[in-house]
């Protein structure tokens, strides 16, 4: 069994069309049957991945794969990528601005809350370079075919 | 309990979506954290925030939210209710504060 491959552009600082690439996952893991507690997962983590690309990321790439084993997420940004990831990491750290604070963002929870919702996730950044997620679920995931 | 009775008991005003008032509330939520209310909102609820910028309609349609009360009256800008239009989610507003409107509602879906 073959499944395409599906790339969509993120935009910096865009927040009315921030969420627009997760949403496009989301519409294709329903199209496929996936069960509603992986969609669940799956969208959060590709929002907080998809929101980072837009405040950090200056522009960036979401791409989803999928074979029988799982589904694969990958976000790629040329931002001025993470100095220290393992701080990055930590729950309630955070270097948003005031600006982008007072809507709601900067609490620290993205990265963690990634963490927690895929079933592995790898983060490579490199400073002045940008910064690459590759987030996958594999539990719950049953394919019509498989 | 549908939206429409929420509206009415909670004297809220409807900013968008008033053709989409017949559908079931489940429960709500309180947060001003978009992350927070990613992580922690469920499918059928209603958000209660102060935040009225245009990505809290993402967040409403990434999260299947029945609703969004904007407390205190926080008026969102015609960009968010256009958007909020377009993607079905309808958003409320009221002068109450959170704690308010969070108590209101907890108690009016546990009648
Ligand atoms: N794509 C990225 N490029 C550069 N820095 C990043 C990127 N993603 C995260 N960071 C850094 O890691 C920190 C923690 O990210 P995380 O998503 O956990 O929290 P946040 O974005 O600050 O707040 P929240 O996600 O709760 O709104 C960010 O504040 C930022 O410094
Ligand atoms: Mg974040």
């Amino acid at each position: 069994m073959h499944y395409p491959r599906h790339e969509f552009p993120i935009k910096e600082m865009d927040f009315v069309r921030a969420g627009e690439a997760s949403l496009q996952v989301k519409k294709i893991l329903r199209e496929m049957k996936a069960e509603n507690d992986l969609v669940r997962r799956a969208t959060i983590a590709c929002y907080e991945a998809e929101i980072n690309a837009v405040v950090y990321g200056r522009d960036g790439v979401m791409s989803l794969e999928v074979d029988d084993e799982g589904i694969y997420i990958y976000v790629e940004d040329k931002g001025d990528g993470i100095p220290d990831i393992e701080q990055a990491m930590m729950e309630g750290f955070s270097t948003a601005t005031e600006e982008i604070r007072e809507m709601g963002f900067g609490a620290g929870m993205g990265l963690p809350n990634i963490m927690k919702n895929a079933d592995e996730f790898t983060i490579s950044s490199a400073v002045g370079e940008g910064t690459r997620l590759k987030i996958i679920f594999r539990s719950g995931w049953t394919t019509e075919e498989a | 309990m549908t939206l429409a009775d929420v509206v009415q008991r909670l004297e809220l005003k409807v900013l968008s979506g008033s053709e989409l008032l017949e559908r079931e509330v489940t429960g709500g939520y309180t947060g001003d954290l978009l992350s927070d209310v990613m992580a922690n909102a469920d499918t059928g609820q209603v958000w209660i925030t102060l935040q009225a910028h245009i990505n809290i309609v993402a967040v409403g349609v990434l999260r299947e939210l029945t609703g969004i009360i904007l407390i205190k009256d926080r008026t969102p800008d015609e960009a968010t209710l256009t958007k909020a239009k377009q993607e079905n989610v309808p958003i409320l507003q009221s002068d109450r504060p959170a704690f308010e409107i969070s108590g209101l509602l907890f108690n009016l879906l546990n009648e």
